[in-house]
């Protein structure tokens, strides 16, 4: 694996209170990479020593196989959760203060600028103050400046708040074509349906300390709990359902069809396949609907959270 | 360096930009020269007023030396009783009636001389009366107990005591008088800079704080080079606005008192009637003082003094807006700051009231501990330099006014770093003493 940031053993206290315990992580090149966990868990604190803002007490960090140093501020985008503009100073000017901060010319901020600009459909804002913006508008300048310079990482921590969802859309399809670009992405939220949909790797934090890590597929496939839900028609329900208990773990299951089904999650022991089910079934009723239970990101954030905090 | 040279700009900007700074740097010259000019035309106005003070002199002995001056005319009118005269006086509308009555001796004379009026007469006019009848009494006596008034008035001689130093330098008084005005206003200015610009200095790191701007801009830069770009563009701007304010408040005064030029001059010569050789005597010493005074300015230490003046004035503005920028990182809002301006402002206080001693007494024990204290130093060493101040001493202040600034930016910067980032917590001073371990 081809890996552009490396985190290695990163401890940071905070007088007594230890915020990162131990962290290690490894970010591919290319990857989108969900860095998720219960509000306090440490995320920001760990972004914001990768953005060299605070040290690490111990530990090492590497940018593309360096030791993380300042020349690589240039190198890192961030746009953090707590963010905002001056609110006196007009959009334009701003926007290649900040560029220039990150290392740019004048001359090349203001010509990528009007790129973005056109892009954003923004270009008539460039000579208003930030607080005459609302709050969408001014998301979308923040958005703009922390992209500009095109850094190897972008570190998006909840990107998409401020946003409506045609512009959360938007931003989100700016992220995807920015990592197939080659950038490389750390994506912290709390909205776990857009975990779904962009990333490809996660790590959880919870109480400083790192407790899950891994693609994504694999981590649904390590939480999947070979559970189907089915939606089923027979003449008698009542028996179907008393046998059916009898046989496996189940439990009833809710989505909308357009029978009037008996709706069951259907747990299945380790060993057995869903073909031995779909035979079993198929004998005693009429199978509308058939699904294995996938666990999604929510699932997983909820169980290895609890699981955590039962330990 | 790249980074910081691009902060100050923005600093600066932000602050010449903004409304507030322009208005006050276009209104408080005019103010100040307005203020300034007003005070003068009254001061011609009540100087061309003309008061018309009627007498009824019975004793007959004064009538001779209340003869008319610039700003009063006397009337005479001893030959009326003095109730009609009274009447007379309201009737003319003058400004008062002196009545001087008849009495066998001059004692009782003294006792009986009384002054009648609309209201309570103004209070240099009746003292000049009282010294010009006192000086009349007193020759009469003189005359009577046999001695020639002539003789001894020439015997009255103004003594001058000549102030010089040990090295043989002449001190004159105006030189005093001037080392002590530059001595206050290099102090004064610096402890005005200091409260204005540190203040704004503290005004915006709040501002970035409650603009959540800040960590955007800590994660291109760092945060002591932020601290030292915003300290370093207000103190810009902040000279800025002085040297606007020192320009056009000289340039108006010029327009202003060439203007009214005439009626200025005119304010000198409202001193009482001198007989020509009195003029003469003080001419000789106007002039003579004022060789003084030039041979004295040759010698005042101006280099001294305003490379002093450039140290300290850095020295105590980085001190003082370092622990500014500290305060405004550790609270959320204007209003949380008062608990830790508060000891802030009392070594400033201290300073300027410690100032006015040192004006008295330049090398007394207060004046010499304060002035190389480093918190006050830079306000009372400058009020102190111009009288002269060994060389040990600046030197001992200097080094730990430069001592003081690296262990308080080195600790401001440390609370400043942690605390931008800190969000709705109203700190304790035991919660910065944390933050000064993270």
């Amino acid at each position: 694996m081809n890996s552009l940031l490396k985190v290695e053993n990163v401890v940071k206290n905070y007088g007594t209170f230890r915020a990162l315990n131990n962290i290690s992580l490894e970010v591919e090149t290319g990857s989108i990479f969900g860095l998720l966990g219960p509000n306090g868990a440490g995320k920001t604190t760990l972004i914001r020593i990768i953005n060299q803002i605070t040290g690490p007490d111990k530990g090492q960090i590497f940018l593309d196989g360096e030791k993380l140093q300042p020349k690589h501020i240039s190198s890192i985008g961030y746009l953090p959760e707590e963010r905002g503009l001056y609110k006196n100073m007009k959009v334009g000017e701003q926007a290649i203060y900040l560029a220039q901060l990150k290392g740019m010319s004048e001359a090349d901020a203001k010509a990528k600028l009007k790129i973005w600009f056109d892009k954003f459909d923004i270009g008539n804002w460039w000579n208003k103050k930030v607080q005459d913006l609302s709050k969408g508008m001014a998301q979308k300048v923040q958005f703009i400046v922390t992209v500009l310079h095109e850094p190897k990482l972008l570190i998006f921590d909840e990107p998409f708040s401020g946003f409506d969802p045609i512009n959360a859309n938007l931003i989100r399809d700016e992220i995807l074509a920015l990592r197939n670009n080659g950038a490389t992405i750390i994506f912290s939220t709390h909205r776990m349906e857009s975990v779904e949909e962009v990333c490809d790797h996660i790590a959880l934090i919870n109480k400083s300390n790192k407790i899950l890590d891994g693609n994504l597929i694999e981590i649904k496939k390590q939480f999947k709990t070979n559970t189907y839900e089915v939606g089923l028609v027979a003449d008698d329900l009542m028996v179907l359902e008393a046998e059916l208990a009898q046989k496996f773990q189940i439990s009833r299951a809710f989505f909308k069809s357009l029978n009037n089904d008996l709706k069951l999650n259907i747990k299945l022991p380790k060993d057995e396949t869903s073909n031995g089910l779909l035979n079993y079934l198929n004998a005693k009723s009429q199978i509308n609907h058939f699904v294995e239970l996938v666990p999604s990101a929510n699932d997983i954030f909820i169980q290895a959270i609890n699981n955590n905090t039962n330990v | 360096m790249y980074k910081l040279k691009l902060i100050i700009k923005r600093e600066f900007l932000a602050k010449v930009r903004n409304k507030s700074f322009i208005i006050m740097t276009i209104l408080s010259p005019i103010i100040m020269v307005g203020m300034i000019a007003l005070i003068a035309y009254l001061n011609i106005k009540n100087s061309e007023e003309i008061r018309t003070v009627a007498f009824v002199d019975q004793s007959n002995i004064f009538t001779d030396i209340l003869i008319d001056t610039k700003t009063t005319k006397f009337v005479n009118l001893s030959a009326l009783p003095l109730e009609v005269a009274k009447e007379e006086a309201v009737k003319a509308n003058y400004y008062g009636l002196i009545s001087i009555p008849k009495k066998d001796s001059l004692d009782r004379l003294a006792k009986s001389i009384a002054f009648y009026g609309e209201g309570s007469p103004s209070l240099s006019l009746i003292s000049d009366l009282e010294s010009k009848f006192q000086q009349k009494i007193r020759d009469i006596k003189i005359e009577k107990m046999g001695f020639d008034i002539a003789k001894i008035k020439a015997a009255n001689t103004e003594v001058e005591i000549i102030t010089e130093k040990f090295s043989g330098e002449k001190a004159s008084k105006m030189g005093s008088i001037l080392k002590m005005i530059a001595g206050a206003s290099f102090g004064y200015l610096i402890f005005m800079f200091i409260i204005i610009y540190g203040t704004s200095v503290m005004r915006s790191v709040i501002e970035e704080k409650t603009n959540r701007i800040i960590e955007v801009i800590i994660s291109s830069v760092q945060p002591f080079h932020l601290m030292l770009g915003k300290i370093l563009g207000n103190a810009l701007a902040g000279i800025l606005q002085f040297i606007i304010w020192i320009v056009s408040a000289g340039v108006l005064m010029f327009i202003i008192s060439s203007s009214l030029g005439a009626d200025f001059s005119s304010l000198s010569s409202n001193a009482p009637q001198l007989t020509p050789e009195m003029t003469a005597q003080m001419h000789e010493s106007v002039s003579g003082n004022l060789n003084l005074v030039l041979l004295e300015l040759k010698d005042f230490p101006f280099v001294t003094l305003f490379a002093s003046f450039i140290f300290y004035f850095l020295g105590g503005y980085l001190i003082y807006s370092s622990i500014y920028a500290a305060i405004g990182a550790a609270v959320d809002n204007e209003t949380d700051t008062q608990q830790f301006m508060f000891p802030v402002m009392i070594p400033l206080m201290i300073a300027i009231y410690v100032g006015f001693s040192v004006i008295e007494n330049p090398h007394g024990p207060i004046a010499v501990a304060f002035s190389i204290f480093p918190l006050t130093s830079p306000i009372v060493m400058l009020m102190r330099i111009p009288f002269g101040v060994p060389w040990w001493q600046i030197i001992i202040s200097m080094i730990l006014l430069l001592v003081t600034f690296l262990g308080v930016v080195w600790f401001a910067a440390k609370i400043y770093r942690v605390g931008i980032l800190m969000y709705g917590k109203k700190p304790s001073y035991k919660e910065l003493y944390k933050w000064l371990k993270y």
